[in-house]
């Protein structure tokens, strides 16, 4: 076989490793990463519910400060599904994301004054927020804790400026205003599947239910 | 490439074959365990968070 000859293979067997290699990315990143973040997601969920199972009333709503990467909360969006329950993370770096939901660290805290802001993959990595574009004004979001449901309600969709970190602030886009009000705020990645902007949803605290006194009603209702 | 491969791999043909699926099912996990999960924040698929140094990606264009 000549040089020439060879040579040619060689590069055509490059050229289909490379798409062998490819391919193999695509179902790392559509398939495997949302079956590793599944089984994470589920671990943190059971982990918070034996937490909570063997909590006693004198025991704090949240064990501060926050731990990196742990779970404190859970997220219902009934538009989502019925079963639609994500685990919130402290921490939004990718290895907090793929596990639920991650809490901006600096954000308030589910039901206190100020902006509990959250964000969450839309693609791949478990996508918790892969049809939030679903979600409309006036929806509920609840939020579950040890001690607490609380119910959000939708108040106002729209699209940003990655950079625009002023949704997350506590009386969001308005830079040094004092909060009053109970918000929450919720991010994630638009177009779906690019980065280009940030799709963003705002809600309001419309009630809060003691765990001992049942669910809300939007949930099933009773315990 | 792979020719040369296949010809240096020992023992019969039965053998060759299941040396030769080890080598590719340790090359797939090398490249899901280090590789991939190496390039997976270099595309644009994983940002949703709002930050101040979000960054362009160098692939944002991808649709």
């Amino acid at each position: 076989m000549s040089a020439a000859r060879r040579t040619v293979g060689v590069v055509g067997e490059l050229l289909i490793t490379a798409g062998v290699v490819v391919l193999l990315f695509v179902a790392y990143q559509l398939v495997w990463t949302n079956i590793a973040a599944d089984r994470a997601a589920n671990i943190q969920t059971d982990n918070l519910e034996q937490k909570w199972g063997g909590r006693t009333p004198d025991d704090p709503e949240f064990d501060l400060p926050l731990k990196n990467g742990a779970a404190f909360a859970l997220l219902r969006i009934p538009r989502l599904g019925d079963n639609y329950r994500v685990p919130i993370v402290e921490g939004v770096s990718l290895d907090d994301l793929a596990q639920g939901v991650g809490h901006y660290p600096e954000t308030a805290l589910p039901g206190q004054i100020g902006n509990f802001s959250v964000a969450g993959h839309r693609a791949t990595n478990g996508e918790p927020f892969a049809y939030l574009d679903q979600v409309d004004v006036g929806d509920d979001v609840f939020v579950e804790t040890g001690t607490t449901w609380y119910t959000y309600e939708v108040t106002k969709e729209y699209i940003v400026e990655p950079t625009q970190v002023g949704v997350i602030l506590p009386v969001p886009n308005e830079p040094g205003a004092v909060p009053r009000r109970r918000l929450m705020t919720l991010t994630t990645c638009n177009p779906r599947w690019d980065s280009y902007q940030r799709l963003i949803f705002h809600a309001k605290l419309v009630d809060e239910l003691p765990k001992g006194e049942g669910r809300p009603a939007a949930l099933g209702g009773e315990g | 490439m792979y020719g040369w491969v296949w010809s240096h791999l020992p023992g019969p043909t039965a053998v060759r074959v299941v040396v030769a699926l080890l080598l590719f099912i340790a090359v797939v996990a090398v490249l899901f365990r280090w590789v991939f999960p190496w390039v997976e924040p270099r595309l644009p698929f994983t940002d949703v968070t709002v930050d101040e140094s979000a960054a362009a990606s160098p692939l944002r264009t991808l649709a």
